[in-house]
């Protein structure tokens, strides 16, 4: 009896689903939210300059995975100038993955762009006519990353069409400037199914229509939104984002800390036959990171 | 003798149809309806509205719960006294300029109406003038700014400030909410009070509308 060939065993690499990375598998890519400084701890840092606390919380969420350390220096109103300063220059040192730089003010990005030293993201543009009237001029031209919101000026999308049309729309206008699909990251914005039980289909349902359209762009965007309202908030974020992994989002802005997440992310990535040989999937289970 | 709390418990429980089975039997009896919204369904309410607090109901619920005095309300209606329903505060409320959140303040505004208030929704994205001619309008006694942005936050105190200008600053209660706010913004921007959740705002309106 033959036995089958390994290769015959290995996930459709060919599938278009998501970007593979270099070694052919694809990566979920963990933009980690925790610099930011309406978070108590961090403001708190922010405001004595503890250089420590903040290397420490990159360190660890390096080691954790994550992709892109998302930097946000406005919840202390006035400073965010000059808060964005010291916090890239204290992170900059230590980072071993580009940043995310999370301002809605092009000066305080202009600033920040220069600073960094490998290419990085932008959070956010969205299609609020003034944040997109000030974001426009500033991406025109930047080699960066970008998360585009699904967010206009009637408010939060309300129909899955309704989302696919903004996304749409923000692909026309930033390839238009010369940005590639594959450095879009679009957030088709999670809501809350406590108030409107049709919220989870219609985020999943928007997720495979762009998806669908735009085979390289990315899908991100916060998860925790969608379990507003109700108890035990976690096991509903974990449930959920296996089921956004599947309908084609390959991002998520979230905690890298959170172990639970993170290992429910790796396993469902393997699930999904993104991991070669299961190998993250197993490198997971010896460190003690992905535990049943 | 009507037992308003069967009522209470049926609401408590988001059991719609017995509530209104029991709205309806209690107009037999000639309850009237003032003492049935009063005693039944607004204290049944504020209940929920305490739970809601605790965290031992939770939004589905809480509308559910909604939804079922919503119908026994329609009921009520043409029973009601003149103006009777108004038993409390007459209210304003809307998210911030630039910001285009709305379950938040539409739960918030949901719990005040099912205490009894009368409230004003005025939306998403309203500019300070907008508060001050609805104040003005609607001769409001509470105004609740909703915000979920940092960067939105500002204009809470933007539209404080243009709500003073106005000289309307002693005629309303101004409370605030939304994820990022806190009672130490609250009181640097010198708003009368916040609120974590929609059952402790449509206390908290109620207490500071006493």
């Amino acid at each position: 009896m033959d036995l089958p060939r390994m290769p015959d065993l290995l996930p459709d690499l060919q599938s278009p689903l998501m970007l593979k990375s270099e070694e052919g598998q694809t990566m979920f890519e963990v933009i980690g939210e925790r610099i930011n400084s309406s978070r108590k701890k961090v403001q708190e840092a922010v405001t004595a300059r503890d250089t420590e606390y903040i290397i420490n919380d990159v360190i660890k969420q390096q080691e954790a995975g994550v992709t892109f350390i998302d930097v946000n220096a406005g919840a202390r109103i006035g400073h965010e100038t000059e808060d964005m300063k010291w916090l890239i220059d204290t992170i900059q040192p230590i980072a071993e993955v580009p940043l995310t730089l999370d301002s809605p003010d092009p000066a305080v990005l202009e600033m920040a762009i220069q600073m960094v030293e490998s290419i990085p993201m932008v959070n956010s543009i969205s299609l609020e006519k003034e944040r997109f009237d000030a974001m426009m001029p500033f991406l025109e031209g930047k080699t960066c990353k970008i998360i585009a919101l699904c967010m206009d000026d009637g408010g939060m999308p309300i129909s899955s069409g309704d989302i696919i049309g903004r996304a749409d729309s923000l692909v026309k206008e930033l390839t238009g400037i010369g940005f590639a699909v594959g450095d879009i990251y679009i957030d088709p914005l999670v809501q809350p199914i406590s108030t409107d039980t049709t919220k989870g289909v219609m985020v999943l349902d928007a997720t495979r229509g762009i998806r669908a359209k735009y085979p390289e762009i990315h899908i991100t965007g916060g998860l925790s939104n969608i379990s507003f309202g109700l108890p035990q908030r976690k096991i509903i974020n974990r449930t959920f984002v296996t089921l956004m992994m599947d309908a084609g989002m390959d991002s998520a802005i979230m905690d890298p800390l959170d172990d639970k997440i993170m290992s429910t992310i790796k396993t469902a990535n393997m699930l999904l036959g993104n991991d070669q040989y299961c190998m993250e999937y197993l490198k997971g289970t010896r460190a003690g990171s992905i535990v049943s | 003798m009507t037992d308003f709390n069967a009522m209470i418990d049926a609401l408590v429980a988001c059991d719609g149809d017995r509530v209104i089975q029991l709205v309806n039997t209690a107009i037999t009896e000639k309850i009237p309806a003032d003492d049935i919204l009063n005693k039944g369904l607004i204290a049944g309410m504020d209940i929920v509205g305490g739970k809601m607090e605790n965290g031992d109901m939770f939004i589905p619920e809480v509308l559910m719960a909604a939804q079922a005095m919503g119908k026994c309300v329609d009921i009520l209606k043409p029973l009601l006294g003149e103006g009777s329903a108004v038993s409390a505060g007459n209210v304003i409320i809307g998210t911030v300029k630039g910001d285009l959140h709305d379950i938040g303040k539409n739960l918030v505004s949901m719990m005040m109406e099912s205490g009894g208030m009368t409230v004003h929704n005025l939306g998403v994205d309203i500019e300070p003038e907008k508060f001050v001619s609805e104040i003005k309008e609607k001769n409001a006694n509470i105004v609740c700014l909703s915000a979920l942005l940092t960067t939105t936050m500002p204009m809470m105190k933007q539209t404080i400030d243009a709500i003073a200008e106005a000289g309307l600053r002693d005629q309303v209660k101004i409370m605030i909410g939304g994820a990022p706010v806190t009672q130490a913004f609250a009181d640097e921007i010198g708003a009368d009070g916040f609120a974590p959740d929609a059952g402790s705002a449509a206390r908290l309106a109620k207490s500071l509308d006493a």
